[in-house]
């Protein structure tokens, strides 16, 4: 296929998606009922739910009229199994699969949407029809979840009928390297897999290495337990991931690329191997690409569960086979990486913002966000909060929009304690920082981090020590034990927090804790061991009055921690029948 | 006792191997697909893996063990996974954990005697949003409490 023919094709997919765009169709359906099939909605039932709309609209003899679509995550992972449907954009939330027929017959016979399936404003009551209406969904911007939840994943001419390899198209026929690089710079793009390097740049080092041979890979590992919006991204709209890839190959001069995606997202890995397969029917994976003359091939390599994986020396090391240590940079990857060729090694979100900025420019995308943090942010929002799931926003919006714009606020009437960003290598924001404007410096300010996006909200009933000892736990678990600090000194601390759990540590052991904690960030080989006392940092500095309650006075005011039953764990004490 | 079913496919097993001959970089592909059809790796199958990779067997055992999603000995015949990542242990993980052995009478990572289940704890499976989170196989159990936990076991066999 060459460029005109990709146009065509275009022409065609944007006819058979008139519908979601609120416009007249030519195919003759009236509705396009979208089912949302990602992992929570899976789990809460929504493929029994498709089955059954099927069945229905076919039994009320339908099927020329309405068309259903399995999709990606739509976003409010605790509304499903859901269905929203074109034109208009009706959102149905909770949907049982008893509750089909009166659906199909309600809104897709009579044309009258069925009131008690449609979302509610939690406050007034009032019904709120149309996605635009819901502010979960309105005060959101879109780039990488562009599609998600909206295309079905497994249909290239959906993805294509919305701009998809359009970008791709755009740079092989007439941008230089340098031009696609410059265009990364102007972006002001960091990477989202935690440490935030600007991507033009570590394009740039990569285009200007020495060699022939380079690679493109896509870290798609996902250990921070929290952060779940790389799978949805793959299973949503696995091609944006992949025609990132293809642009950043001929960006840097690279002609194969690999997904490295974790065997726990299963999901994630069939789509993305459909995407492959059906890119490769396309020619759009070929060895000469919509024919330009430039060759690129992707393959996946399935991680197998270690969180250090993620590192990206580490990471490179397993994709050749090896075991999935780190070794010290410099070299960078972008200089020595997979098999010690230059490579360019980007996280998924990253990956799935590249084909918006080219389409729209560098300079479209830098208008968004604030000083030294551009574009939009997915989250994953969970724990205590009335609507978990993922939400985008531009970067530079307040916690406070977030956890109670969009997130509708702190689940049972609590209150809100913190706000855990950035996982294990990350930390607690009070609540009193509320209005502080996410972006990587305002957090790293608070002794947290952005990391990969995860937010787990924490209300009252949160005892900080015992966080701290969970993130502990976690690391210690996880270090590869290559290095002396980082095996040693997470075990020593795991210890003293336990300790102080149970009331078995004094005034001292918190002094000696942080001590502990800023040697390993110092000595540390990787970014694991150097992180790992962030959580313990970030508590004692904002709740140093919880640890000396516990050092001091032997008490945990929440109860949550295993030294005293306080309210919460006597009421799971009843519920298991006396155990504790 | 009753006669137990072989626990795998040899030929199938042979076929994942025979693949990948000669490239030693497959070897955690051939591992995850020997895995996901037995259930774990099976010693002889390991031999024939690092034969055919040209790989000695401890560089086999070595990469193997470090990565937490390879296991050498034979499972349940149903996999119960409890998630303790960060939202699942906010939301009450460890109460689904102390019911899970309760019930089960086994403690994670082990199996019960009859090989129904095994029990092992993850590290998030991504299906944060609906925690605390069991997996039994291929399927997710979402917003599990304690009370929940004898009903989704009575759903295997
Ligand atoms: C212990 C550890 C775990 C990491 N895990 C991940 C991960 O799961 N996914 C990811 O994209 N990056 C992860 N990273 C960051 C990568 O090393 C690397 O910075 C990133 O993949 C680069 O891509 P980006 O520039 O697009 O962010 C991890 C880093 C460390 C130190
Ligand atoms: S810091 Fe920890 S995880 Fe990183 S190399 Fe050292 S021991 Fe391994
Ligand atoms: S923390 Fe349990 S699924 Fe992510």
């Amino acid at each position: 296929m060459n460029t005109a023919g990709l146009a065509r094709l275009r022409t065609k997919a944007r006819e058979a998606l008139r519908l979601r765009a609120n416009e007249r169709p030519v195919d003759g359906y009236e509705h396009h009922a979208l089912v949302c099939g990602g992992t929570g909605c899976i789990s809460s039932g929504c493929r029994s739910v498709k089955n059954a709309l099927v069945d229905e609209i076919r039994k009320q003899g339908l099927e020329a009229k309405v068309r259903v679509i399995e999709t990606g995550c739509m976003g409010p992972c605790n509304l499903g199994p859901m269905i929203t449907v074109y034109p208009d954009g009706i959102f149905y939330e909770k949907v049982a699969a008893h509750a089909v027929e009166s659906l199909v017959a309600g809104h897709f016979r009579e044309g009258r949407p069925v009131n008690r399936l449609l979302h509610r404003c939690p406050d007034t009551g009032k019904v709120l029809a149309r996605l635009p209406e819901i502010p979960f969904f309105n005060r959101q911007q879109r780039i990488v979840l562009r599609n998600c939840g909206i295309i079905d994943p497994l249909s290239i001419e959906e993805y294509i009928g919305r701009d998809g390899y359009a970008a791709l198209a755009q740079v092989l026929n007439g941008m230089t390297r340098e031009q696609v690089v410059e265009e990364m710079k102007k972006s002001g793009l960091r990477g989202r897999g935690g440490a935030g390097f600007p991507t033009g740049l570590k394009w740039q080092f990569t285009l200007q290495a020495p060699g022939e041979l380079k690679y493109v890979v896509c870290n798609g590992d996902e250990g921070d337990p929290g952060a779940f919006m790389d799978r949805s991204v793959l299973e949503g709209d696995p091609h944006s991931v992949l025609e990132g890839m293809i642009i950043g190959g001929y960006a840097v001069g690279a002609s194969k690329g690999y997904a490295y995606i974790r065997a726990e997202y299963p999901l994630a890995i069939k789509n993305f191997e459909a995407a492959i397969k059906s890119a490769r029917e396309m020619g759009l994976l070929s060895i000469d690409i919509l024919e330009s003359g430039f060759g690129f091939n992707v393959e996946i390599r399935v991680g197998a569960g270690a969180f250090v994986c993620g590192e990206e020396t580490a990471l490179l090391h397993s994709i050749a086979g090896k075991r999935g240590e780190p070794r010290p940079r410099p070299p960078f990857p972008a200089q020595c990486g997979l098999y010690d060729k230059p490579t360019v090694i980007n996280n998924v979100e990253t990956w799935a913002n590249i084909a918006p900025i080219i389409l729209r420019g560098g300079d479209w995308y830098a208008g968004i966000g604030t000083g030294k943090s551009k574009g939009t942010k997915v989250f994953a929002l969970a724990g205590k909060i009335v609507n978990t799931g993922l939400v985008e926003v531009p970067l530079g919006t307040t916690l406070r929009e977030v956890v109670y714009g969009i997130g509708g606020g702190i689940q049972n009437g609590k209150s809100l304690k913190a706000i855990q960003s950035g996982g294990p290598s990350g930390g607690a924001i009070p609540a009193a920082y509320i209005d502080t404007p996410i972006d990587y410096e305002a957090l790293a300010a608070l002794d947290s981090i952005m990391g990969s996006g995860g937010l787990i909200v924490l209300d009252e009933d949160s005892c900080m020590v015992d966080v701290a000892r969970f993130f502990m736990d976690f690391v210690q678990d996880e270090s590869c034990g290559k290095c002396t600090p980082c095996r040693i000194g997470t075990r020593r601390m795991l210890e003293i927090l336990t300790r102080l759990t149970q009331g078995r540590a004094g005034k001292e052991d918190v002094d000696l804790l942080i001590e502990l904690a800023n040697t390993v960030r110092k000595t540390a080989l990787c970014g694991l061991g150097q992180t790992a006392g962030n959580p313990v940092l970030s508590t004692t500095r904002h709740y140093r009055h919880e640890y000396e309650r516990h050092a001091v006075e032997k008490q945990c005011s929440t109860g949550a921690c295993p030294m005293r039953i306080g309210p919460a764990q006597a009421d799971n004490a009843k519920k298991q029948g006396g155990r504790s | 006792m009753p006669q137990q079913e072989p626990l795998y496919d040899h030929n199938q097993l042979t076929s994942y191997i025979e693949a990948h001959r000669g490239e030693p970089a497959s070897l955690i592909q051939v591992l995850s697909q020997i895995q996901q059809a037995a259930g774990y790796l099976p010693k002889p199958v390991l031999v024939e893996a690092a034969d055919a990779l040209g790989l000695s067997l401890t560089e086999v055992y070595g990469t193997a063990s470090f990565y937490a999603f390879f296991i050498f000995r034979p499972r349940g015949r149903h996999g119960i996974a409890l998630c303790n990542g960060t939202a699942c242990y906010v939301k009450g993980a460890a109460a689904v954990k102390a019911r899970l052995e309760q019930e089960l009478g086994i403690k994670a990572p082990d199996t019960t005697p009859d090989r129904r289940f095994s029990l092992d704890v993850v590290r998030c499976i991504g299906c944060c949003a609906l925690a605390p989170v069991v997996t039994v196989d291929e399927d997710v159990h979402a917003g599990v409490d304690p009370e929940k936990v004898p009903g989704i076991l009575e759903q295997y066999k």
